[in-house]
């Protein structure tokens, strides 16, 4: 199985047959382990790693260092349950160090950004206190260079 | 001057060029073409042994070294013996650091042979075995390694070419075509055979690091009583993806490292500063980049094994390297004839197996070292081309 997700987690559209090949398993058994990977919640998405600078885009993507007074009983978990539901918020981490949450954000604009953070995040009772970083420019993204300039620079044939 | 050809050394001139620059020339008119001809890998350099490589430039590590290489090189070479295989190598003595095996291999033959000097070298093997053997003045002796044995070569393939002027063995597993890799019990046997005729064996294990499954690579130095009688080869180049820096090393006997030594030093003097720098790095740091490339070529080789039986081209699992060798004999061509049909048609370069030996007639190799997504395609087209076009 840990293949199998390694395999999935280089190139999520490898085709199944492909798939089964390397793994010497018939494509039926590799669709099974797929699904069971997936109901499981062991597999949770297949996502495409976009470059929407490169397309054009220039949506805002802000690091939002959260510092809080975590609620008895339910330390940070209830906080940050509340802080993963809004759309805006990307990514959520629970930190060692300086602060507690690293949010990350995603908005059209400067300004969504900066309404989010004041309205919605900085408003939470538990939050004491926040610090915004923006985003300029992105050069490498879970594990791919974005803008690449390395290529095959191999003779076409050699001994 | 106009003629120069009498000036040339005969025996330079007895070398036919390589077989393969045809094919070379063939493809590099094509845009579209998919290679399954490089003998290389198709990653670049790990960026930590790239990074230090600039940083010894930067501090200014420009000049010559030690004939024999830098003595921290050897001592992680030695130490990387001593953990991986038990086998324990003095790297004041016992190591020599050169430019590439293909230094290496040319040294050991000019250090060993005496003129008319017999070598066995099992075939299919890396073009250059041969060639070597002849411009130090001795005689290579092809033995054809059996195909329905997986081109694992025996005792009983060597044993009719031996005469009174056999010298040496030169073996290179796992194989350059093949794929072949040779497991403990069947180098015990070679071993046997070695003591038997008192030869010196020269063991290429530049792949040693590229071999997949669960028989792990067995060096020959290692095996009982045989460390002293082998001239061990090895490099960077394939393990650590450093093909274009060339820096490799032999070890061995103390003896046949100072003769080797002595040729070097008057030939090359040394292997480049910037690349010695670089293979310290590797040796050091990088296992878990090397571990992830063997993973990579790992998946690619069963991907493209399973395709070739899906075809219905017979072919044996390769254990090692990162080269599968079908036999198409079935098709009804030559080698040569199917590699150039197959690039004509299809775009996809491969080497005919003539061109390691005359036994790898009926074979080509194909290189799984790029991309899965290239492999799959060439596939598909070796598919429509042994479908469609095939002779028989």
């Amino acid at each position: 199985m840990r293949e199998l997700l390694e395999l999935l987690e280089q190139d999520a559209r490898r085709p199944v047959g492909e798939l089964a090949s390397i793994l010497g398993k018939s494509e039926y058994e590799v669709k099974n382990d797929i699904s069971k990977l997936e109901k499981d919640k062991i597999i949770l998405s297949y996502n495409t790693l976009i470059n929407w600078q490169k397309f054009g885009d220039d949506t805002v993507t802000a690091v939002i260092e959260v510092n809080l007074t975590p609620e008895r009983e339910h330390g940070f978990d209830a906080i940050a349950e509340r802080i993963e539901r809004f759309d805006e918020v990307r990514t959520v981490y629970l930190m060692s160090g300086s602060f507690d949450l690293l949010v990350i954000i995603e908005g059209k604009s400067l300004n969504d950004v900066a309404n989010f953070v004041a309205m919605k995040l900085a408003t939470i009772d538990e939050v004491t206190g926040t610090r915004t970083h923006f985003m300029l420019k992105p050069y490498k993204k879970d594990g791919v260079i974005l803008d690449d300039k390395e290529k095959d620079r191999r003779q076409v044939i050699m001994p | 001057m106009r003629d120069f050809k009498p000036h040339i050394n005969k025996t330079v001139e007895s070398i036919p060029p390589s077989g393969i620059r045809r094919f070379f020339d063939i493809a590099s008119e094509m845009e579209d073409v998919i290679s399954l001809g490089v003998g290389e890998p198709d990653f670049v350099t790990p960026w930590p042994i790239r990074e230090s490589c600039v940083y010894g430039l930067e501090k200014g590590y420009t000049s010559y070294t030690a004939n024999r290489g830098m003595m921290e090189l050897r001592e992680e070479i030695a130490k990387a013996y001593r953990t991986r295989y038990g086998i324990s190598y003095e790297p004041k003595t016992d190591c020599l650091v050169t430019v590439g095996v293909s230094e290496a291999l040319d040294l050991a033959m000019r250090a060993i042979l005496e003129s008319g000097d017999e070598v066995l070298i099992p075939e299919p093997c890396y073009v250059s075995y041969q060639a070597c053997a002849k411009l130090a003045g001795g005689v290579p002796v092809g033995v054809a390694a059996r195909p329905e044995n997986d081109f694992r070569i025996t005792p009983e393939d060597l044993e009719p070419h031996v005469t009174s002027k056999t010298r040496a063995l030169l073996i290179g597993y796992p194989n350059n075509p093949t794929g072949a890799i040779m497991g403990r019990s069947d180098l015990m046997k070679i071993a046997e055979f070695a003591e038997k005729h008192d030869l010196v064996v020269l063991s290429d294990e530049i792949y040693g690091d590229l071999t997949y499954g669960d028989e792990p690579h067995v060096c020959f130095a290692a095996l009982p009583g045989m460390k002293d009688r082998t001239i061990l080869l090895n490099g960077f180049s394939k393990a650590y993806a450093m093909t274009g820096w060339r820096v490799g090393y032999v070890l061995g006997n103390q003896d046949i490292i100072a003769a080797m030594t002595k040729i070097h030093q008057y030939t090359m003097l040394c292997a480049p500063v910037t690349a010695q720098i670089a293979a310290i790095e590797a040796l050091k740091n990088c296992e878990d980049y090397k571990r992830k490339m063997v993973a990579e070529y790992d998946s690619r080789r069963r991907f493209i094994y399973d395709s070739f039986k899906k075809i219905g081209l017979q072919c044996f699992e390769p254990k090692g390297a990162f080269y599968i060798f079908p036999d198409i004999t079935s098709t009804g061509y030559t080698s040569e004839q199917f590699c150039e049909e197959l690039i004509r048609t299809e775009h996809v370069a491969t080497v005919p197996g003539n061109a390691f030996g005359a036994c790898g007639e009926g074979h080509i190799r194909c290189s799984y070292a790029t991309g899965i997504d290239q492999i799959a395609e060439a596939m598909r087209r070796i598919e429509d081309f042994v479908k469609n076009h095939s002779k028989k």
